[in-house]
């Protein structure tokens, strides 16, 4: 059983094809990487499949059920989370309300115009564990603009997490992180593993090579390879095309 | 809590007018003073949109145009009651919005800008061009209404007081809705509407239901114009209306609660007192609204708020 499954996926801008044809399957459960050199489409890859853009061709199901015609809100309200490669936060609410607004998100409708939402106690309480899960307590009543970049990566991730998706996709959650932060966030994430589905894209190898259960590469807009690590390791296509001297 | 407490005092000051107008033997005090609780009112509905959703409404005097003629037209056609009256004027204008709002949210930026003031100047010409009920010229209101069947507010100070009873309704509904669900997710559609989007949330919709609300309020302020000044025209929803619905939302603070209280005060108490020493005002209220822009972030109302944390 597959959770995700994407078939005969394109997308074209103008001349240029940032997607052609890729084919991939994520399992529940799995941490799916998606490597490949700068311009092969992989952040292409989350918008159409975060639903920010919409394919050419090509079908996308998420627990068998065709998405790929809905918009980004409704394939949220199914359960598709994701995090920005530039980080994306509401820079004038709190760390706390960026998270509790991530909460309500999926805690019924707003269509609620007098209650106050900061005295909801579900909001508050599930956005104080999300951020302490995170290592954000203390950062709790801190403008997110006023977070350090690796905090606002952090929040990022305790944002996505937050609406409780089934498929979390990541765009590079070590983006601009120190070597340090960039260690936490790999250990957060192999913590995460087995309870909820990832696709993450991912730059730094050794990140990628700790954490997924299986990898796919592209390269031009195309699939080249698709395997457990030490499979993609071994592929003298791959070494070829995007490892190179380095493996 | 310097603002809130400003705020407070204007409001006291608002309350106590009819008493120093008949001390004074000033009654005009009632025409100037109502009239800026009604613009107040106005403001507080744009800041709804403009301030905590981002929204630039370049048109939002046509929500004052459609609550006025409601009441002209009802009035004129013998509909007196304005428990009558100002439904209609407030439906009408809900009505507009949500008929407009479909395609003037499927904008953005400048777009947004331009396509809510061709709107208003749509209805400006109409007006213009409704013989009907007075053209050019405008639509005299024969007579004020009834209120549930009195006959109250032929009272200045009764009509004086129900639009103070609706200024500080409506400055509580605002400060009620945006801290609430509703409030927090227009907030986020400003900061950021495609995290909002990648969250779940249909923004659109919410964007649409601010429209609506914020179209209706103003209505309402139109209503109570229309009946202050027994009197409607194609002048009420020109578009340099919505301008200055804009400045005193921003001289005020946009995004705060008591901001467009201050900015429609100030905006219109700078004119008639500047109006008295030239009628080039105007001069004079540009560079004061660079200042304020420039050196008073979040407007007056970031001001006050400075001026209360000071010890």
């Amino acid at each position: 059983m597959t959770l995700l499954t994407v078939e005969g996926l394109s997308k074209r801008f103008g001349g240029v094809v940032a997607c052609d044809q890729v084919a991939l399957e994520v399992r529940p459960g799995e941490l799916h990487a998606v490597i490949g050199p700068n311009g092969a489409g992989k952040t292409t890859l989350l918008n159409l499949l975060s639903g920010e853009l919409l394919s050419d061709e090509g079908r996308i199901a998420l627990d068998g059920r065709e998405i790929g015609a809905l918009d980004a809100p409704a394939r949220a309200a199914l359960g598709i989370g994701r995090s920005f490669q530039i980080t994306s936060v509401f820079g004038e609410f709190t760390a706390h309300e960026n998270v509790a607004l991530a909460v309500q998100a999926r805690a019924g409708h707003s269509f609620r115009f007098f209650a106050e939402a900061r005295r909801e106690r579900a909001l508050a309480d599930g956005a104080r564990d999300m951020l302490e899960r995170m290592g954000l307590g203390e950062r709790a009543n801190t403008p997110a603009a006023a977070l350090s970049h690796g905090e606002q990566r952090q929040l990022e991730i305790a944002m996505a997490l937050a609406a409780r998706p089934r498929l979390l996709l990541l765009d590079e959650p070590t983006a601009g992180m120190g070597p340090s932060e960039s260690a936490r966030m790999v250990e957060f994430l192999a913590s995460l593993k087995g309870t909820i589905a990832m696709l993450l894209v991912e730059h730094d190898m050794d990140a990628v090579f700790a954490l997924a259960d299986r990898i796919t590469v592209m390269t031009y807009g195309r699939v080249i390879a698709t395997g457990s690590p030490d499979a993609i390791r071994a592929n003298d296509e791959v070494r070829a095309a995007y490892l190179g001297t380095d493996s | 809590m310097g603002a809130r407490f400003a705020a407070f005092a204007i409001l006291a000051l608002l309350a106590a007018v009819p008493a120093i107008a008949a001390l004074l033997d000033q009654p005009f005090y009632l025409d100037i003073f109502g009239r800026a609780m009604v613009y107040a009112i106005a403001a507080i509905s744009l800041n709804l949109i403009l301030g905590y959703g981002g929204l630039i409404s370049f048109g939002h005097a046509a929500f004052i145009g459609i609550g006025g003629y409601a009441v002209g037209i009802l009035s004129v056609n013998g509909i007196d009651d304005v428990l009558l009256q100002w439904p209609a004027a407030i439906g009408a204008a809900g009505m507009f919005a949500l008929l407009t709002g479909f395609v003037v949210l499927r904008t953005g930026g400048a777009h947004f800008i331009m396509i809510t003031l061709a709107f208003a100047q749509m209805l400006f010409f109409l007006f213009t061009s409704l013989e009907l009920y007075g053209g050019d010229d405008g639509l005299s209101i024969p007579h004020r209404g009834t209120l549930a069947g009195f006959k109250v507010l032929d009272s200045p100070v009764a009509l004086y007081y129900l639009v103070f009873a609706v200024l500080a309704g409506a400055l509580a509904l605002s400060a009620r809705l945006v801290e609430s669900r509703f409030g927090m997710v227009l907030r986020g559609c400003k900061s950021n509407e495609r995290r909002m989007r990648a969250l779940g949330f249909s923004t659109f919709r919410y964007k649409l239901a601010a429209y609506v609300l914020s179209g209706a309020l103003c209505g309402f302020a139109g209503a109570l114009l229309a009946l202050e000044s027994e009197f409607v025209g194609p002048s009420v929803l020109h578009w340099s209306r919505s301008g200055e619905l804009i400045v005193m939302v921003v001289m005020g603070g946009m995004g705060t609660v008591f901001g467009p209280l201050f900015g429609a005060l100030a905006y219109l108490m700078l004119g008639h007192f500047l109006g008295d020493l030239t009628k080039h005002w105007h001069v004079i209220l540009g560079p004061v609204l660079i200042l304020i822009v420039l050196y008073a972030r979040g407007g007056l109302a970031g001001l006050f708020a400075r001026l209360g944390k000071r010890p």
